[in-house]
This record gives structure tokens, C-alpha cells and sequence, in this order.
């Protein structure tokens, strides 16, 4: 199974740590992303998930490979939501094992901020007001507004629009 | 001979009979950014759409250093004008059908052959552009098949000569102009300083390492923001732009983009890329817009 994946339909995490179990690991943790049901004042009735999928494979593959790479784990895996969700969905799911429980923090939360600023993956939010937006792309509309701004800058939102919980389990 | 289903062999014609009155030179031997006469490069551009290309030639025309290094046919009628080039070439070779070019179309690219022979109509007597300047055919970037012979004939004896006209009375299929520039004929040493600044304006437009003006096919695909506001997932296109920026900047004018580039990347062919790399023909583009996965 790709280390990076996408499902279109509800994630279910108990076989995606089971996979990751390793008799050598000590430590797991997994970050879960929710959907949340307010973002920067507005009230949220659902989200919509778009991705470019060959790319953001590709590259959330990279951000795994790095993880492992750089944090010494021995299995890491993340799987993204497509498609709409619901308040209190599971958005994205990032499992880590390692033998101790440092490692296997920092390389979850490794993945998950990178996932953030590089996959490219969209969400629209869908609003109680009935209104909708692009996160991250509406407030960069104004063409002035960001014409100083160096290429290729994400930027992040003010908040997560999806929640976070942390779980971890010592082995 | 062939199987009666199969479409005849595709020979190709680069008209350069011609006087060059306007121009006051002659306009086969015109370069365009290097130091190859035009008629050279309409030879190699078209010797890759079709089996044999010949280039049609005045009688007196046939000892002239630059026509005598290619295979050609001389014409057998005086005074009629391009259309002599052709019915020399269905009289020597009749089974043929003929890709004809005039040898005064520096701005023609390989794209726009690539789409007239893919667009090739071989049950009909002609394929040709429907010019966008006026909506008529376009008779010297034209496929004339062996069925169109007898009717050319009979247009002639008929003290006719005009080829777009012929075109027009006869079953041809017409096609779009993918770039609507390609088939600029050059006719005055105005012209032909203004085709060298677009033929030279983004580096050589015959070489293809650098980013290039030559038109190509490009598929875009649209996602979340640029989806909705292009009103589409995905398009082929064909574009002149050389680079991703240019191309950006070519769709921002017909969609209404509210990203500017400077909040977007890019993708060609499902891998991040430069702004400044030059397209390719067939490439696949993606403008990435702020992503917010998580």
C-alpha cells in the first residue's frame, strides 16, 4: 500500500495502525485532522476536498520517505479525505511507528504540516450563511494585495479548518 | 493499388514559382532570425507530414542555385498564378494527394500541419483552413486529393485561376486554424521585418531547446478555484506561449482568474515545474492554487 493515499470514502484508522505495527516499535502516534464546524468567525455546515491526485501522491509519498528519512521511523503512512465531508469527519489520517516515542511525534508532526503547505490538495468550505470559499485562495483574490508577495508562497490559514486530536499509544 | 479504403499517399508541394513583385526579392531565399532561406525551412517543416516533398518552379526557375537542391516539378501553364504548381504535380504524380505550402508562411508551425493532416478529409476532394481573417479557405496550406484533379482541370480550362475560390466550389473539408497567425503570408519588405520580430522574439522558433513561440499542443487541467472560474476541469489547447507564464497569461485573458501567478505554482506533466520552462508540445500544465489540505 502507497505510504501517501487518498479515499473518497470514510477513513477507517483501526486497519492503518494495525499496519504499521512493527515488533521492533515502542511508540505510535497518529494525528487525526477533523472537520471542524467554524473557521475565522464563519460558521461551517460541510467541506468539499479536491485534490490533483497524480501529483499530490507523488508528493506526499516524498514527504513520508523524508519523514522516515530524517527521524530514523520505521513505518509511516497518511491518507486524505476527497470529496464532502461533514462536521466532525475525518479529514487526514497520519500513523507513525518508531521504537521510541520522540521520534515518532516529530515525524507525525513532520508530515502533517508538510502535507499542509505542499500537497496540492483544495478545500472549499460551505458556510451556514450559505456562502462558500476556497480556504487560503479567496483572500488572495485582491491582485494588489499580494503582488509583493514571493512566488510560490502558500500562505497558511489563520486557523486549522480542521481539528486536531493527537493520539498516541505506548506499545 | 491500394485497398480501395485506404486514403492515397500524401506528397507535399512548396510553392516558390512565384515573382515576389511586392517584395522586390525573391521570397524563397528569405531568411527569418537565422541565415536558412525560408524555402529550406517550408522543405524540412513539411518533409515531416508527408512521404516526398518537391517544390514547384517556374521552367526558368529550374537552374536557380537555392530550387536546384531540391527534387521539383516545373510548371506546365504560364500566368495562372499558384494554381500551375498544382496541376503540374497531379499531372506527374496523379495517384497522390498534395499537401501544398507557399513558401511565404515564416509563421506556419509544425502544430498547424500536425492538425490539417490529422484533419485530413480523404473521401473529400480538399482539406483545408478556414481563414480567421475571413472565413474562406485558405488554398496554399491545403490537402488537395487525387479526386480534386478533374475538377481543378475543368476550373482551369474554364479561364479561372483562382485557387480559394476553387476551393470554396469544391467538397472541401475546412478546419479551424489552431493559431490563427500560422498562415500570415509575407508579401512586402514591411511584412517581412514584422515576421522577423515574431519569428525572433522568444529566441529561434525552429529550434526546439529553448522555450519557443511555435505553436504546440498543451492540455490544461483546471482544479478547485481555477476550476470553477474557468468553468472547466480540462482543455486542450494550442498555444503559442513559450513558457507557463506567458501561457497563464494567455488563459487569464479569457477566463476570469483571480489568482495571480505569484500565488500560484505550477505542474507540467504531474510533476512541479518552472514558470520559465519552455513548453513542449503535448505537455500537460497544472496552475496549482494555494493548496489547504489538512
Amino acid at each position: 500500500m502507497s505510504a501517501f493515499r487518498f479515499s473518497s470514502t470514510p477513513i477507517e484508522t483501526g486497519a492503518l495502525s494495525a499496519a504499521l505495527a512493527d515488533p521492533a516499535c515502542g511508540g505510535f502516534a497518529a494525528f487525526e485532522g477533523w472537520v471542524r464546524d467554524n473557521n475565522e468567525g464563519e460558521h461551517v455546515r460541510h467541506l468539499e476536498y479536491e485534490a490533483f491526485e497524480a501529483l499530490a501522491v507523488r508528493e506526499g509519498e516524498r514527504i513520508v520517505a523524508e519523514a522516515i528519512a530524517r527521524f530514523g521511523v520505521v513505518h509511516a503512512a497518511c491518507v486524505h479525505r476527497v470529496g464532502d465531508l461533514r462536521v466532525g469527519e475525518l479529514a487526514v489520517w497520519v500513523g507513525v511507528s518508531a521504537p521510541h516515542r520522540d521520534e515518532a511525534f516529530r515525524a507525525c508532526r513532520y508530515i502533517i504540516d508538510e502535507v499542509k503547505h505542499r500537497v496540492p490538495i483544495w478545500k472549499k468550505e460551505h458556510y451556514v450563511s450559505g456562502d462558500s470559499g476556497w480556504v487560503n485562495c479567496e483572500r488572495c483574490a485582491a491582485p494588489a494585495a499580494h503582488a509583493g508577495a514571493p512566488a510560490q508562497s502558500h500562505p497558511d490559514p489563520g486557523a486549522e479548518a480542521a481539528g486536531a486530536h493527537v493520539h498516541h499509544h505506548r506499545r | 493499388m491500394s485497398a480501395p479504403d485506404k486514403a492515397p499517399p500524401l506528397f507535399g508541394l512548396v510553392l516558390a514559382g512565384g515573382r515576389s513583385t511586392r517584395m522586390g526579392r525573391d521570397k524563397a531565399a528569405l531568411p527569418y532570425g537565422d541565415d536558412t532561406p525560408q524555402l529550406e525551412r517550408a522543405v524540412a517543416l513539411l518533409g515531416k507530414h508527408v512521404e516526398r516533398v518537391f517544390v514547384s518552379v517556374r521552367a526558368d526557375q529550374a537552374g536557380d542555385p537555392l530550387r536546384a537542391r531540391f527534387a521539383q516539378i516545373k510548371d506546365t501553364h504560364e500566368n495562372i498564378g499558384p494554381i500551375a504548381g498544382l496541376l503540374a504535380a497531379q499531372a506527374q504524380h496523379p495517384q497522390a494527394a498534395w499537401l501544398v505550402l507557399a513558401c511565404d508562411l515564416p509563421l506556419l508551425d509544425d502544430a498547424s500541419l500536425t492538425h490539417l493532416v490529422s484533419g485530413r478529409g480523404a473521401a473529400r476532394a480538399a482539406t483545408a483552413y478556414r481563414s480567421s481573417h475571413d472565413g474562406l479557405p485558405e488554398p496554399l496550406c491545403a490537402i488537395y486529393e487525387p479526386r480534386s484533379r478533374e475538377a481543378l482541370s475543368d476550373w482551369v480550362a474554364t479561364g479561372k485561376e483562382c485557387p480559394r475560390k476553387f476551393l470554396s466550389s469544391a467538397d472541401t473539408a475546412l478546419l479551424d486554424e489552431p493559431n490563427p497567425r500560422a498562415l500570415d503570408n509575407i508579401n512586402t519588405p514591411r511584412e517581412y521585418g514584422a515576421a522577423i520580430d515574431q519569428v525572433t522574439a522568444h529566441g529561434s522558433s525552429q529550434s526546439g531547446a529553448r522555450a519557443s513561440t511555435q505553436s504546440k499542443h498543451i492540455t490544461v487541467q483546471y482544479y478547485a478555484l481555477l476550476r470553477e472560474q474557468a468553468g472547466r476541469r480540462e482543455e486542450a489547447l494550442i498555444t503559442t506561449a513559450p513558457t507557463p507564464r506567458e501561457l497563464y497569461a494567455e488563459l487569464a485573458g479569457r477566463y476570469p482568474f483571480s489568482l495571480g501567478a505569484d500565488v500560484l505554482r505550477v505542474a507540467i506533466n504531474s510533476e512541479f515545474g518552472d514558470w520559465t520552462a519552455p513548453l513542449k508540445d503535448g505537455d500537460a500544465v497544472v496552475f496549482i492554487p494555494p493548496v489547504a489540505g489538512g
